[in-house]
């Protein structure tokens, strides 16, 4: 394999990676704060609907971002009331919200288009296009380092380089901030935090919406960063379990989230390039590639490698005690 | 007043009873829904063409579940639909089950064979017309690589792919034709995101013309082909329009003119398997404005040369699903 199919391989990867990311930490802020949300691909899918409807309408990407964001935060609003608020199962609220995103994104894309549920496809400045990063170009010629800036690092669109400046940003908020402290404490102990006199209702329902701004920008991303254009009925196919696997992988932590969507985008990067790997004894084909990221995280689960430990208060309503 | 209700009613009446006598014909959607912009859709444009040249009327059902299978069947056999006509292989089961319980009623079911005295069987003979498009995309390519990129890797598909290939290697045998799917799942039909992924890999591999039958995955490639200025080939129905002068053609699946010859014999519907093949104008491929300048006439004469040799039987297209081997890859 050579220097050119290594750096498409990889560049695939981190495309197929971001949403995953996205969908990964938006997880990890609600779980960490003890709300369990599978409800992760229900978000993505409606953040992804009203981007692309309202980007092909308006013909404007950013405000196909924020209603994005919008139809994504209405979803985890409701996750909150029923889950925090009526302290309802957090599992059984996240199943409904992804039913509820399955079926409405059509009904009102049907609606709205005729198109059967799809929005029309989008062009120009309706959708994030690739940036060229400044100096790319001059350094195309560069040996090795040339090719890996210019193919790489730079030529992706703006919600790429969002979705990587959140990892650091995530662990700067979690770990090195009062409000982090407390969100941690929140999924681990309620009642300390509680005792503390800070609200525990609040500190929950601030890291769902959160979980709804980050799974709005992957949905966004899905359906109106380049190569896509538009939403396509159940577009999300299944990403937002892959980003819970990715969580579970990566320990609930942030840096560890990049390296295990970053993995899983990989992976699947590979298997689309590869279809059947001949390893020389045998031949690996392209299904077990596609399943890598599930049987990796269940060796996890399982305590093959490593440990995975939830956040304590995982799953659990919080009750005042009187 | 008075006089004008009861002559209102009695024309009513009659009415009743004209739309008795003559059955009215009843079109059932499988799960992908009526604007599906491809199968199911097809499928509706064929009944939209029958009432608005027979000026009648028909009753149409959309699935909604899985479960509604038998009922929705039951229900328009029940209320005098005849004949009815249903979209997609997963009705066969419900229908071997329905069919005998309604001897009078006339079904016929799309891309499978049920054997019922009073059900049409319509198949249709995929790798014909993706044999010619398979020939077009040979021609047109610059780099003599081309690419397929599949949905659901089932055999249905792998006779779209088959039959690409052979197009492919008979109009230019040293040609490469990479092979994809999707995935092995049915979120393998909605997944433009990975169509995209598929088709940009593809064109680092040096294919400059891709086909896609995937479903949904297929809007991903096509806009992902445009994005790269490469052509692409739609499927189905015609899917020019959806990339102007980036899509080379579509592979057409005539199930519009399959429901509307339905619709159109009525009642003497004629039972037994009906395959509609290039010969029957089953399948074929489209030109229109969209793709008028892509097409060169040399294009357009071999194309034309093939679909001639395979009516006439001197080219034999392998049916991937009659084996489950390929004989070209």
């Amino acid at each position: 394999m050579d220097l050119s199919t290594l750096l498409q391989v990889l560049d695939s990867g981190v495309r197929l990676g971001v949403p995953l990311l996205l969908a990964c930490l938006a997880g990890l802020y609600s779980e960490r704060s003890g709300v369990f949300d599978i409800g992760l691909e229900g978000k993505m899918l409606m953040a992804a609907f009203f981007a692309g409807a309202v980007a092909s309408i308006t013909g404007s990407a950013w405000l196909g971002l924020i209603a994005g964001i919008g139809g994504s935060l209405s979803l985890a609003i409701i996750h909150g009331i029923a889950s925090i608020t009526f302290r309802g199962n957090q599992l059984i609220s996240g199943v409904a919200i992804n039913f509820l995103a399955s079926g409405l994104t059509v009904l009102i894309g049907q609606r709205w288009f005729h198109l059967g549920g799809r929005t029309p496809p989008i062009k120009g400045a309706a959708r994030f296009e690739a940036i060229t990063l400044p100096g790319a170009d001059a350094l195309a010629g560069v040996p090795v380092f040339g090719p890996i800036y210019h193919d790489l690092i730079s030529g992706h669109t703006i919600l790429v380089y969002v979705a990587f400046a959140c990892v650091p940003l995530t662990w700067w908020l979690l770990f090195r901030t009062r409000f982090g402290l407390r969100l941690r404490a929140v999924g681990e102990n309620p009642e300390s935090v509680d005792t503390a006199g800070v609200s525990v209702l609040r500190l929950r329902y601030t890291a769902v919406a959160m979980a709804g701004l980050l799974c709005g920008i992957a949905g966004a991303y899905l359906a109106t960063s380049a190569p896509s254009a538009g939403f396509g009925k159940e577009m999300t196919a299944g990403k937002g379990f892959i980003a819970l696997a990715a969580l579970i992988f990566a320990n609930w932590r942030p840096w560890r989230a990049l390296g295990a969507t970053m993995l899983f985008g990989l992976l699947e990067a590979v298997a689309i390039r590869f279809q059947n790997i001949d390893v020389g004894l045998f031949v690996v084909p392209v299904q077990f590639m596609q399943a890598l990221p599930y049987i990796l995280t269940v060796v996890i689960l399982a305590g093959f490698i490593g440990k995975a430990t939830p956040p304590r208060a995982g799953g659990e309503a919080y009750v005042k005690e009187r | 007043m008075t006089l004008m209700k009861q002559f209102l009613g009695a024309a009513a009446t009659l009415a009743l009873c004209a739309g008795a006598a003559t059955a009215e014909p009843a079109l059932i959607y499988d799960l992908g829904g009526k604007f599906d912009k491809s199968f199911n859709e097809a499928a509706y444009g064929g009944a939209e063409r029958w009432k608005a040249e027979t000026g009648g009327s028909y009753k149409e059902l959309e699935m909604q579940s899985e479960a509604q299978r038998e009922q929705a069947l039951r229900r328009l056999a029940e209320t005098g639909a005849n004949p009815i006509v249903m979209t997609g292989f997963a009705f066969g089961d419900v229908l071997n089950a329905v069919a005998p319980d309604y001897p009078n009623t006339k079904f016929a079911i799309i891309d499978m064979v049920v054997d019922q005295p009073n059900v049409r069987s319509v198949v249709f003979t995929e790798e014909q017309g993706s044999y010619l498009v398979g020939v077009m995309a040979a021609m047109a390519s610059k780099s003599g690589t081309v690419g397929f990129i599949g949905g659901m890797d089932i055999p249905l598909i792998r006779k779209f792919g088959c039959g690409y290939a052979q197009g492919v290697v008979a109009a230019n045998p040293g040609a490469k034709v990479i092979q994809n799917m999707t995935g092995t799942t049915p979120t393998a039909w909605n997944d433009p995101v990975k169509g995209a992924e598929l088709a940009s890999s593809q064109v680092s591999q040096g294919a400059d013309v891709i086909y896609a039958a995937a479903g949904g995955t297929g809007i991903g490639v096509l806009q992902a082909a445009a994005d790269a200025g490469i052509l692409s080939i739609g499927v189905d129905s015609n899917q020019n329009h959806l990339q102007p002068g980036k899509v080379l053609t579509s592979m057409l699946k005539r199930v519009d003119n399959a429901v509307y010859d339905a619709f159109k014999s009525g009642t003497d519907l004629e039972t037994g398997i009906n395959v509609m093949d290039l010969a029957a104008g089953g399948v074929g491929y489209a030109m229109d404005e969209n793709n008028a300048a892509l097409v060169t006439p040399e294009m357009l004469a071999a194309v034309e040369a093939a679909a001639a040799k395979i009516i006439s039987g001197e080219i034999v297209v392998h049916d991937y699903m009659s084996d489950n081997t390929c004989p070209v890859n």
